[in-house]
Order: structure tokens, then sequence, then C-alpha cells
């Protein structure tokens, strides 16, 4: 399994996201510009200009035909994904971290950072399927958690949203009232920033990654804590097979400490950890600064790492790894 | 503040009426004899010790004894003589100097009262002068204040002692009976100290014993693997036994520095260093030697560091340890001391010189001793400019006879290594080239136990290159040198054989290239650990001498350490707290595999107990080494059913853990299935929200391309 090197950012990368097929990449870094690859061989298919800082997040529509960027620059923007045309500005008063599609497209779920005296928010917009129709306004706003929130999930049926950040607590709102229906248990939970969260392909569980050094699965619906894996340095992103049970876990020393230590001392490494044993089974070796972003391919057949360094790492896997028996 | 005043008279006033008493005397609460409600104090032996210690206060205060008896004309004149003599030494308390006299004669009593501001002072004015001849008739005899009590205790008759009844102790080598055959370690990390087997079969430690705040400085154990030595503030103690770990013995000596054990752990050498009084003098030192098993001290050395750090780095770092090495072997008959112009050996059987006197060697500055033969090799430098060459020198023990001498031309510095069963001794010489402005090195290599030592010199291919570290194969033929100047160094097979057993030394290969400064030998021989620490980052090459290859190549990152098992079947890296990264230890096979790893926070040491030499004569190591199958296949049936047991409980817990799982995905499916069509629903009526299923059928297409009509001829 030779990875891929894809350079083309110029700036740490922040966020993965593979389409719906499979067959497209896109990744977000802190230069100013989302680039989309070919899943399959990481040749570059283009780029979306138009933002004026680092873009955190990303996500597409199901058919492959809309993108959704979040960025520093205070503003959500949509793309046409095949021409690269800006299709529409949401603009907030603090950067936004994190977007994600509802089920049907037809809603939106964003986080903002607190920023000068505004707290940090999530705000649902309705995604209009006309383009001239779109509107700024929000559906709902959420306020509450402190500190940042660094990603928020639609719940099942889009009936709930779900959100992690800087103070450690997973908690789910009702996303027509806003009210706030569950938290996580402090005791089992998360004792640092949780730095991600994603869903499992049926959305029957999630996985968060924190700064403490493990990342736990949760029930969607209960906040039952499943599982937990322990690692040796912090995480910053977090993966799930969606064809077997494995999870990747990627981190790292903090970014400011690698020039002082060498590479090997900082475990940026991708490690796999069977999902129901817990138990460690691997780890992709290669990036030479803490990796920001993990993303595996509807197919479960590759999966692809972003930097601190700059570059994603694409990973189709050997034969072998379908029949890894632990 | 007088109305208060007020107010609490009047609350006693009251209370006395009551014939309550209020007032609280901390000193009159007192706990019944031997009760101590639950609360077992850690510092109890402390306590005592300190009681002992500071009991009179009169630590300070010497007697002088033997003084001429005058009358009160000459008093002050006899004052101003001891004053004199005893203000050279220390201190003395103002006032704190008192020579009784009779009150009916007017006449001294012909002894005095010495105090000195400190303990030390008055230990040394006793050592110092007690014996001191002020004329032909008066020899001070000169004790200290506190041990009167002691001296005047002593019964006039004599009674002869009891005779204890003999209890037998606790096994202390029960450990080398373990069923399984494994090797204890100890670790200390953080305020713990534990004693751990390797069980390697199951990859993990198992814990003999721990204890918090064991030591306050480091541990040790002793060289035959006996005992656990534990280093406090009063003293040293040792540990051991069957099962667990009881204090056997304790040896005070108040700021223990140092310890050594002999080499067949019958005695314990304690060292501790005192600023001075003076600080223009150097640090004073402390040096006890106490029987192991009787904690009594069997010979105490006080005195200036400056005595005791000859040799050394000139006398300015302090003392090298150990002062006194070891010799003889593991009977623990000699221990020789360096001092100036001379070695002084010791006897252990009277604690005193040999002959009662030192063995004078001009400008010796290094001596080593055999590690089994009472035999002393020791180097005397270069002299007078090149004139008087340097030399080494073989002495026996205890005729002092020489042996084997070997000048040396040219030589600027020389190291000397023992093979373990001192058969060889290699002397490193670093010479200086005709130019005098660089060095090489050579070897000499003695043959001890041949008729007259032959002795064979040895240079590298490359004479010039710079030797990092060389090591004897450990009752081996065979050492191992580390020669280069580049960053990858080389490394070259040494054997004292050669093939036709012709009794010169021969190359067996060199290794180029390679990431390592330090050599590790495996106890038994034959394999070795080629590591590249600090520098190299803890590079890890697991090589075999008799194949001569490498069996594996690892690395343990910024290893600081590196130890093989008394048996030579695991090897131990470590990184330690002297190093910020991750603390804690790897164990690996001796063939490079990596077993088990252990992170701990604070990892100050690892050490293996050592075992001591097997009691198998020789032709029984030899008969079992020949059948080995036969012995081994025992052992081999073990293994594997420790392994199976382990994956039969590894799998029940495993099947457990996945129906777990399966139940709770099961559960979830069913309410997902429940929601399809909802979901169909929010994507406006999109078919379902998994993969489309695709249906792959084979469909078979003919397509008539072209028709072309021939005609063949019908041949008959």
């Amino acid at each position: 399994m030779r990875p891929i090197l894809m350079k083309g950012h110029e700036r740490p990368l922040t966020f993965l996201k593979y389409n719906r097929d499979g067959d497209l990449l896109f990744s977000c870094a802190k230069d100013h510009t989302p680039t989309v690859w070919f899943a399959d061989n990481g040749e570059r298919l283009g780029t979306y200009r138009g933002h004026n800082g680092a873009v955190w997040t990303c996500d597409v529509s199901r058919d492959s035909m809309r993108l959704l960027t979040g960025s520093a620059d205070q503003t959500v923007k949509l793309w046409n994904v095949q021409t690269g045309t800006q299709l529409y500005t949401f603009n907030f008063g603090s950067p936004a971290r994190s977007v994600e599609f509802a089920i049907g497209d037809k809603l939106a779920v964003i986080t903002t950072d607190p920023f000068m005296d505004l707290t940090s928010a999530i705000h649902v917009k309705r995604i209009a399927k006309d383009q001239t129709e779109q509107t700024e306004e929000s559906l709902l706003v959420i306020k509450g958690p402190q500190g940042r929130i660094n990603r928020a999930v639609w719940g099942p049926l889009n009936r709930t949203i779900i959100s992690a950040g800087e103070d450690a607590v997973i908690r789910i709102w009702d996303s027509e009232t806003g009210k706030l229906l569950r938290e996580s248990d402090k005791e089992s939970g998360h004792k640092k920033t949780i730095t991600s969260l994603t869903k499992a392909a049926d959305g029957s569980h999630l996985l968060t990654g924190s700064l403490d050094k493990s990342a736990k699965l949760w029930d969607t619906r209960t906040l039952t804590l499943i599982k937990t894996y322990g690692t040796e340095r912090p995480v910053n992103a977090v993966a799930m097979s969606p064809l077997l049970d494995h999870v990747v876990l990627g981190g790292g020393q903090d970014a400011s400490a690698v020039t002082t230590t060498d590479h090997r001392a900082g475990k940026f490494e991708a490690k796999f950890y069977d999902k129901i044993l817990q138990e460690e089974i691997g780890g992709v070796k290669g990036h030479f600064g803490p990796i920001n972003a993990l993303a595996f391919n509807p197919d479960g057949k590759s999966f692809s790492s972003g930097g601190e360094d700059g570059y994603v790492r694409l990973h189709h896997f050997d034969p072998d790894y379908f029949n890894i028996k632990i | 503040m007088a109305a208060e005043v007020v107010l609490m008279n009047e609350v006693e006033s009251k209370a006395a009426q009551l014939g309550i008493d209020l007032s609280v005397d901390l000193n009159s609460i007192q706990l019944p004899p031997g009760e101590n409600f639950g609360i077992v104090s850690d510092d109890e032996d402390v306590y005592l010790d300190d009681q002992l210690e500071f009991d009179s206060g009169f630590g300070n205060v010497i007697v002088v004894d033997n003084l001429p008896v005058v009358p009160r004309e000459k008093f002050e004149k006899l004052e101003g003589v001891i004053r004199k003599i005893y203000s050279q030494i220390g201190v003395i308390k103002e006032d704190g100097l008192w020579m009784p006299t009779d009150p009916e004669t007017k006449k001294t009593l012909g002894y005095c009262f010495i105090e000195y501001n400190t303990p030390q002072e008055a230990e040394l004015a006793k050592e110092k002068t007690n014996g001191y001849k002020l004329d032909r008739s008066h020899i001070f005899a000169v004790n200290m204040f506190d041990d009167f009590d002691k001296y005047m205790r002593v019964p006039d008759e004599w009674a002869p002692p009891e005779i204890k009844p003999y209890t037998p102790g606790e096994n202390l080598q029960k450990w080398l009976t373990d069923e399984k055959a494994r090797d204890q370690f100890v670790i200390r990390a953080g305020t713990d100290t534990e004693v751990l087997w390797n069980d390697a079969r199951q990859s993990k430690t198992e814990l003999v014993y721990k204890r918090t705040y064991w030591t306050e400085s480091f541990v040790q154990w002793s060289p035959l693997g006996t005992y656990l030595a534990t280093v406090h503030r009063q003293g040293a103690a040792v540990w051991g036994g069957a099962t667990t770990f009881n204090r056997l013995m304790r040896y005070a000596h108040p700021q223990v520095k140092l310890i050594d054990f002999s080499p067949g752990e019958k005695f314990l050498v304690t060292y501790s260093s005192h600023e001075p009084s003076n600080p223009r003098d150097a640090n004073r030192v402390v040096i006890n030697i106490f029987d192991v098993r009787t904690g009594k001290v069997m010979r105490d050395f006080k005195g200036s560091a400056d005595e005791f750090s000859v040799g050394g780095a000139g006398g300015v770092a302090g003392v090298s340890w150990p002062v006194f090495r070891w010799g003889g072997g593991k009977a623990d008959k000699y221990f020789a001391k360096l001092g100036k112009n001379m070695i002084s050996v010791y006897e252990t059987d009277i604690f005193s010189l040999i002959d009662k006197k030192s063995l004078k060697v001009e400008n010796v500055v290094d001596f080593s001793w055999s590690p089994t033969d009472p035999i002393l090799a020791l180097f005397v430098p270069e002299l007078g400019g090149g004139n008087q060459p340097a030399r080494v020198s073989l002495v026996q023990i205890p005729s002092k006879a020489e042996l084997r001498q070997k000048n040396l031309f040219s030589v600027s510095d020389c190291k000397m290594y023992w093979q373990s069963n001192g058969d060889y001794l290699a002397v490193k010489a670093d010479r200086y080239t005709k130019t005098k402005k660089s060095t090489y090195t050579g070897f000499e290599l003695f043959r001890i136990k041949e008729r007259d030592i032959p002795i064979e010199v040895l240079e590298l291919d490359n004479k010039s290159d710079k030797i990092i570290a060389f090591a004897w194969e450990p009752k081996g033929h065979r050492f191992a040198v580390i020669h280069g100047d580049n960053p990858r160094p080389d490394i070259s097979f040494y054997s004292m054989r050669t093939a036709h057993n012709t009794g010169r030394v021969s190359k067996l290969s060199t290794l180029k290239g390679k990431q390592a400064n330090a050599l590790f030998w495996s106890p038994g021989g034959r394999f070795i650990v080629l590591a590249g620490l600090k520098g190299f980052n803890g590079q890890l090459e697991f090589f075999s001498v008799d194949e001569l290859e490498t069996m594996a190549t690892a690395e343990h990152f910024m290893a600081t350490e590196i130890e093989w098992d008394p048996t030579g079947r695991f090897v131990a890296t470590a990184v330690t707290s002297v190093h910020e990264m991750e603390n804690g230890f790897n164990i690996w096979s001796f063939n490079g595999k990596l077993l088990y790893r252990i992170l701990k926070d604070h990892f100050f040491q690892f050490l293996w107990r050592p075992r001591p030499p097997s009691f198998l004569t020789p032709e029984k190591e030899e008969e079992i080494a020949r059948n080995l199958k036969k012995y081994s296949k025992k052992y081999e049936a073990e293994d594997q059913d420790v392994s199976m047991l382990l994956s039969e409980q590894d799998r029940e817990k495993r099947r457990k853990l996945k129906e777990e799982w399966d139940k709770w995905v099961s559960e979830w499916k069913q309410t997902h299935e429940e929601e399809n069509l909802e979901r169909q629903k929010l994507r406006g009526g999109e078919a379902s929200d998994e993969e489309e299923e695709y249906e792959a059928k084979e469909v078979e297409v003919e397509e008539l391309l072209d028709v072309s009509e021939e005609v063949l001829p019908f041949e008959e």
C-alpha cells in the first residue's frame, strides 16, 4: 500500500470529505482554497476560490452537485461542485467551524466560533433547491455551550443536532425547538476538548476524539458510552470504516512542540483499532506533523489523512488488510 | 480588649465553681504505652535512630586523660598548652575547656573536658590526639564523653555469653526455584519501588512486592541476588526473603551516599561525605565496611576527601567510586585502595593491611583486580618526559610478587579490561604518534592462565581509528571493539584463538558503518546487542557472534539503559527520567523480538536480580547441553499449554464483546428499518438511503456484422 501524496495545499490541512459515491475527495486547509481530487488516483480536479481565510470544514450534497464550505473569513459558501462557481454566501459575525447537510439536503447545520463579544452558536439554515430563492435567515440559532463548538451533526431523521467542542461535553439538541435534550456523562466522558466527531455510516453510533488522548464511541440516541480507545497522544481526527469494524485515530503532539523533538517522538501515525475489542491493530506512518483530518472512502477500501505538514496522503488498502484477524 | 479579658475571667471562675478544668495542656495528653490508636508511623525507626544519636547531647565533648597533675601555679600554663593543641583541630567553644581541680590540694586531677562546636570536630580530635605523647610519662587517652557511659557499664566480672538457640532463617534463594524459571527485576518509578517477575511467556510482569518510599535515593541488588539494598538518610538496609521482602539487616551510616557490595556479598561498603567545618578544607569522608549478615562494622575509614581521591580526576571531583576494589573472586578475601605512590591491600580475615604495609609503587595511577584470582594489574604512566616508560604489571597477592611486567613507550593513557573468567587481560594503550600531535590505539593482550603469561600486541587494521567501546565475551574467548571516526563507526570481532588453536589472536569479522556506540554481551556469550545510545537515539542490533549475522534490528527510541537478564534470555531497554521522552522499559527476547513494553512516568531504575553461579558441576552442564532436546521437551510442552490457555481466555472475552456488540447493532438495525420510510420522505421520495442495489445481469447480445457467400469447390 504505497500512499499517494497529494501536495496541493500550502498550509496545514483542516478537513477531508468524500462524496457519497466515493469518487471525489474534498480537502480543506488553512490556505483559502478548498480543493477537490479524484479519490482513486489523487489527481487534482479543481479548486474553489473565493474564501478569504482558513477553511475549516466542508460538506457535499448527496447528489455531489453542491459543496458547502465554512471558513474563518466568517462566511459559509455554497458552491457548484462541477463548475466551481459560488452559488451563495452566508455571512456570520464570527468564523464558521463546521457545516453539515441534513438528510435530504434541504437544511444545513453550521457552527460558529466565539468571537469578540459573540458567543459560539449553532445555526440551522434552509438550503433552497432553487438558488434564486436562497435566503440568509436562520431557522434556528442555539447558544449555550462554553467555548468553541468544534463539530455539530444531524441526528437520526434530522430531529436532533449533536454537538461537541471545547467544554468536552457532547450535547443533543432538538432541531426544531433548540431545546437541550441530553448531555454526555461527565464521569465517563472526555476530560479535555473534543476535537472531532464522526457518525457511523448508518448513524447509529458516533465516534469522538479528544485532546485527553482518547477516542470514545457513543450511542447516537441515548448518548451512552459504548467503547473507549486509548492512545498516547492527543487525538485530532477520527474516522470509522464503513466496511469493517475498525476505527482510525489521528493526532500527535502539539504542533508547537514538533520542531523541538524528533519526528519519531511525535506519534504522527494514523492508528487503527478494532472497534469492538478496542485493541490496536496497526498504524500508518508517514506524516511529519500531527494529523488534523481523516476520512474513509464510503466503500471502505481506502482512506486519506491530512496533516499539519500540508500533505494529504491517500491510502488504498492492500488485500491483507481485509483479512486482518486478531 | 479589657472587656474580653474580664469575660474570660468570668468564664474561668464560673468553670472553677462548677469544677470544670478548662486548661488543656497538650503535654499532659499521653497515649497509653504501646497504644497508637491504629496509626502506624512509618518513621518509627527513624525516630528511634534520632533518639539514640542525640540522646545525651554531649557528642561534641571529649575527655582527655593522662594529663600531668600540676599545682595551682602551673594551672594556667598547662591549660594554655592544651588549648593550643586542641584548638588546632577545631573551634573550642567559649568556656569549652574545663580542667577540674582537687578542692583540697588545688592540684589538677589529670584530666580535662573539651567541648567543640560540632561532634565531627570532637571525633576528629579524638582520633588525632589519642595516644599523643606530651612527654615520656604522659600519653593522652582521649575518649568521647558519650562513650564513658558505655565503658562504665562493662561489668567487672566476665559472664559467659548466652548462647541463643538456632532459629532457621528463611530461604533467601527461594526465587531461584521458580516453577517457570523466571527472573526477577526491580524498578523504581515515582515514589514506588516494585519487584516484578518477568513472565515472558505471557508477555507481562507479575508483581512480587511493591512498596512506596522504599528507599530515599536508590536500590541495588547484592552481586549474587540474595539481597536488595535500600539507601536512607540513617544508613543502608538489606531486604530479602522466601516469598516477600523483609528487612534483614540495617547498617547505620548517617547521610550515606554510595554503597558497594563485595563480590561474594559478605561485606557492604558504605560511603558518605560531609561538609567540612572550615570551607578551605576538603570534605570529610567516612567509609564503613559492614559484615552483611551480622551488621557489624568490620572497619571504618575516616579522613579528608583528598586522601581517598588519588588517581581519580586529580582529586577535584571527589572520590572515584568504588574506593575499595574487591579482589580474589567470590571469596571476598582482599580489598584494595589506590593511594599516593602505593596500593593498600587489606585482608578480610584481619581487616588490616597485608604484612602491615601497603604495596609501594611509585606514581601508580590505576589498578584493577582479576575477577577470579588474587592478581592485581596496575598501571604506571610515563615519567620524565619519556625517559622512564609507562608500565603495566601483574602482581600476585598476598605474596606481592610481580608475575609479569610490560613496558610501554610513548603512551598517553591506558585502560585495563579483564575477561570475566580472569583468563585474559586486555590493556588498551593510547600512544602518541611520532609528531606527538595525535594518538592511536593498540591493545596488549595478556593470557593469564598460560605459562609465563604471554603477551600479544594487537593493532587495528586502520591504526588511527578511535576506539569507542571494547567488551570481552563473558566466559568466552572473543571480544568486540567499536572503532572509527565516522559518525557510523565499524565494529570488529576478534578471537583469542585461531582455527588451529595456535594461540594467536585472530579477527573474525568487521561490520562496517553501524549506528552503535555501546556493546552489551549476553551473560552467556554468543550474542551481543550493538546499541546506539544517546546520539543514535536508541538503535539496537541483536547480533549472533557464532553465526556472525544480525538476528534483528530494532529501536527503543531514546533508550538510556540496556541490561541483559542474568540468564541471557532477555534484554531490557529503558528510558529513565534523565530524558523527557516517554519513560518506561521494553523487554526483548535474546534475538530481538519485542515481548512487551511498559510505560511509567518518572522512571528511575531498572535492575535485573542477579543469579549466583550455577550449582551444577561443569560435567553436568555439559551433559545437559548435549541432551538439550530431551530436557527442552518438557518446557516446550509447558510453553504450548500457556499459550493455549491464554488464547482460550482471550477468545472467551472476545466472543462476549462481539456478542454484546452484535446485539446492540441488531437492535439499532430494527429502528433504522422502521425509520426508512420517513427518511425517504425527507429525501423527497428518493429511493433508499442505503447503497442502491445493483443487480448484475449477464446479457448475451448477438450481432450480425456481415454476411458473405463463398462457393467451395467440391472435390472428388
